[in-house]
């Protein structure tokens, strides 16, 4: 039994809060979980499904965002609970079908979860949800500790019932991953009837079919959705103050954000001078209790993560009411006093503090900070990022970058979203040249693969990963061969959702309930839209390179490269080591030899590192997985491999 | 070991550093059990997904007897810092450090991809300690990955370094509950060498004191 079904309420326990959601979930009785993995959302999905069968839930990892949130709706239309969770990003996927699940409104309590990652901590992007909510016009919560995020997440359900709207509750990295204490309320018996009512009055939001149309009409009663939740935000529990009745400055804040401000006041020792009023409901903002704390004092600091949303909606609202609040002063992302771009922290609340109170605050003396700083550059060498020991992703690249060098037409790779994004730095021969969005490598390939006619030859490949394939690549590919565009997609397979801790996709044949399903083949999907398909073993380095030299010079539009090898952490391979590697000091013959130290220089895996004394190579036995790889990249074959017996 | 009721310090302010891939989480997880067993609260904020992979990791954590903390730790307000990997120690003192903190190095370097290609070079063992010294008020140097190998199992290293923060006696952390927390998730046969592990560090820690 999970932790997180304990039916003993009042007890208190340590959760990471992407757990306390699925608490908050499972205490208001939700049925139907959905979502597609990204950090840092992952963990929602994946503690409903160790729960699903004693809580009588179903879970699933869709192909998607959108069609993660479709399966959501649908629960919610037949009147049970269901809860979708995504990251910052997969809302703009979803945003299409979002658009017009606002207008038509729902049933049952639906919650659409989205972790933004600020800082783009993993990510390669610091997209911001929250706007969605005031152009969908959907209410959106945000919880401020890991308490709230259980307690705010079993009423987001209740709102959303009484409002007949989907509500959007939005964490970010620090919250979804940090941990914290968490009280634990009264677990309802699992249930859950499923009914989908349609014959009645088309307007009928109880029992017509479900749709945003006619628009004038649902666009109205969608509106007064939006006012209704207003008038019940004005007495939330979720906005909290603390600090004077007259504050000399009043600092207006939510989510983690939330912690970093009282840390801030609490380390300058000003929290009788300043007030901090704390939004749990951040959309739409309640206007009579923004206006009585803005009453209170002259002068406002708004504090929140990368764009000014709080801060332009609590202008917008100050300006409006002006005449009876007076004018303010307003301090944050306008004046540059919050940074718009990277996550916050204490330190940086502090910094715009000092600022706005004439304060004087250093953590540590000058003379301190220097030496520690000063060491740091130059005794802690930079630490990039790398592929893991064994990753096949390493030999797949080494094998693309050899034949695109091999080829010598400035061929290049259009990048895709995954662990193999990190091939944009030299772990991956910095081979990928665009990266963008889920599919957008194969999309990019696709219209460079048609300026033929304007004189580009270059050859042109793109990689993608066997989750993002279903996920988005299937359409670019459709197109690519329909307007027969001449590229190389090269899928990674690796055999799951690595970058996120393994999810299974529809290429596997079990789900996220270890229940047995169909799998559906990429190469198959590759051949019936009418590409040339292949599939090699990339830890087969020469086959590998020669395979994609061959595609490369086939004109013949669309040519698919399918990579197969497991992650080097996946279940299946973890705990496997095939061979015993070791260098043979007599052959390995050092900087003498004409290679240029190519296994440590160019390979770079973190298995085999260089002995400076004796000026040879080495394995690191704490390290090495013992893939084998690097027996053959040596050209004087000083590397070993012994097959464990 | 004397175990006391509550932290030296409210609140309590760890981190513990190394590379993706070594076990950063699972050994903040065990020692934020730890705590919560004997009745703290804990906050824990730490990095993971991208940066797992081979990049510098770190968990704060914050030990409180009351209340929620910000997930990330001030500058210049850790207490201890412990480290699965030398320089990583280095790296956090040059945000966290103050001239009172405590740090608990594992000894046992794992070269960043630059320094393995020649473009940049790692400190030798007595030049990391000697920078450690002059930033910290107490250092330790503990062969934990070394010790553990020999026990068949380098991450059990970890665990050695929960032993010796135990050690230090500065939060209520002992043998008994370490022995509780992990005995809810190992088999017996596990919990063995785990418990061998802790009582290593714990002794490696006091016979350098």
């Amino acid at each position: 039994m999970s932790y997180l079904t304990d039916s003993s309420e009042g007890t208190s326990r340590l959760v990471m809060g992407n757990e306390a959601i699925v608490r908050g979930a499972l205490e208001a009785g939700v049925n139907v979980a959905s979502g597609y993995p990204g950090t840092p959302s992952s963990e929602i999905v994946e503690s409903f499904s160790n729960v699903a069968s004693e809580r009588n839930l179903y879970v699933e990892w869709s192909v998607n965002e959108k069609v993660a949130l479709e399966v959501a709706a649908a629960a919610s239309f037949a009147e049970l609970r269901a809860l979708c969770a995504m990251k910052q990003n997969g809302v703009n996927v979803a945003s299409d079908f979002l658009l017009h699940l606002v207008g038509s409104g729902t049933r049952g309590g639906l919650v659409l979860v989205s972790c933004d990652d600020p800082g783009a901590l993993s990510s390669v992007n610091e997209g911001e949800s929250r706007f969605f909510a005031r152009i969908m016009e959907m209410p959106l919560l945000e919880p401020g500790d890991f308490q709230e995020a259980k307690d705010m997440t079993r009423w987001a359900f209740d709102l959303s019932e009484e409002l007949k709207q989907i509500v959007m509750l939005r964490s970010v990295t620090r919250m979804s991953h940090a941990s914290g204490t968490v009280t634990f309320g009264s677990l309802p018996k699992p249930g859950g009837t499923a009914r989908f009512k349609f014959d009645g009055f088309i307007l009928d939001p109880d029992e017509g079919a479900v749709i945003s149309a006619p628009v004038d009409w649902k666009h109205q009663q969608q509106q007064e959705k939006v006012k209704k939740a207003r008038e019940i935000f004005e007495t939330s529990p979720f906005n909290t103050y603390e600090g004077p009745e007259r504050p000399e400055l009043l600092l207006i804040t939510s989510s983690a954000c939330t912690l970093y401000s009282r840390e801030a006041l609490k380390v300058l020792g000003v929290e009788d001078r300043v007030g901090l009023l704390k939004l749990g409901t951040t959309w739409p903002l309640p206007p009579k209790l923004l206006s009585k704390h803005l009453a209170s004092t002259d002068k406002v600091m708004i504090v929140e993560e990368v764009l000014p949303f709080l801060e332009e909606n609590v202008k917008i609202l100050a300006a409006e009411r002006a005449a009876e609040i007076g004018i303010k002063t307003f301090y944050g992302k306008n004046d540059g006093l919050i940074p718009m771009a990277g996550e916050l922290n204490p330190d940086l609340v502090i910094e715009a503090l000092n600022s706005v109170l004439g304060l004087n605050y250093s953590a540590v003396s000058g003379e301190y900070e220097q030496s520690a700083q000063l060491s740091a550059f130059v005794g802690a060498p930079f630490r990039d990022q790398i592929f893991c020991p064994g990753c096949p992703h390493r030999a797949s690249f080494f094998s693309i970058h050899n034949a695109i060098e091999l080829d010598g037409r400035k061929g290049f790779i259009c990048g895709d979203i995954g662990c193999y994004s990190m091939a944009i730095r030299p772990t991956g021969f910095e081979s990928l040249k665009t990266l963008h969005a889920m599919g957008s490598g194969t999309g990019v390939a696709s219209g460079f693969g048609k300026l033929g006619q304007f004189g580009m030859d270059q050859p042109v490949l793109a990689v993608c990963g066997d989750s993002t394939f279903y996920h988005a690549v299937i359409p670019a590919l459709v197109n690519a061969v329909h307007n027969r565009s001449n590229i190389t997609l090269v899928v990674l397979d690796n055999s799951g959702t690595a970058m996120t801790g393994f999810q299974p996709h529809p290429g596997l044949d079990h789900n996220v309930l270890n229940e047995e399903v169909p799998a559906v083949d990429i190469a198959k999907i590759c051949e019936a839209v009418g590409a040339r398909v292949e599939i090699r073993d990339p830890f087969n380095l020469e086959e590998t390179r020669r395979t994609i030299n061959e595609l490369m010079d086939d004109p013949r539009g669309v040519k698919v490269l399918i990579l197969r090898q497991a992650c080097a952490l996946s279940p299946q391979r973890k705990h496997e080591r095939k061979f015993t590697m070791s260098v043979d000091e007599e052959l390995c013959l050092g900087e003498e030899c004409g290679c240029g130290r190519f296994c440590t220089r160019i390979f770079r895996c973190p298995g085999l590192i260089w002995n400076k004394k004796k000026g040879k190579a080495c394995i690191d036995d704490a390290i090495c997985v013992g893939c084998g790889v690097c027996a053959d990249i040596c050209p004087q074959g000083a590397i070993k491999r012994e097959e464990v017996a | 070991m004397a175990t006391r009721q509550q932290p030296v310090k409210d609140p309590y302010n760890i981190i513990i550093t190394g590379v993706g891939g070594q076990g950063n989480v699972m050994a903040s997880r065990v020692l934020s059990n730890m705590l919560v067993e004997k009745g703290l609260n804990v906050t824990i904020g730490e990095t993971f997904g991208a940066s797992q992979r081979g990049g510098s990791v770190m968990s704060h954590i914050r030990v409180s007897p009351r209340g929620t903390w910000s997930p990330q730790i001030p500058k210049g307000q850790v207490d201890v810092v412990v480290t699965l990997e030398p320089i990583e120690a280095v790296r956090v003192l040059a945000r966290y450090g103050n001239p009172s903190v405590r740090v608990l190095t594992n000894t046992r370097p794992i070269y960043p991809a630059g320094v393995i290609a020649g473009e940049a070079d790692y400190p030798d063992l007595p030049t990391i300690k000697e920078t450690l010294d002059k930033l910290a008020a107490r250092t330790w140097f503990i062969d934990a990955t070394d010790r553990a190998m020999s026990m068949g199992n380098p991450i059990l290293g970890n665990i050695m370094m929960i032993g010796a923060l135990a050690a230090l006696e500065e939060l209520p952390l002992d043998r008994d509950v370490f022995a509780a927390v992990l005995g809810r998730t190992l088999p017996e046969e596990k919990l063995d060498d785990n418990i061998k592990a802790f009582d290593l560090g714990v002794e490696m820690v006091n016979k350098a004191s």
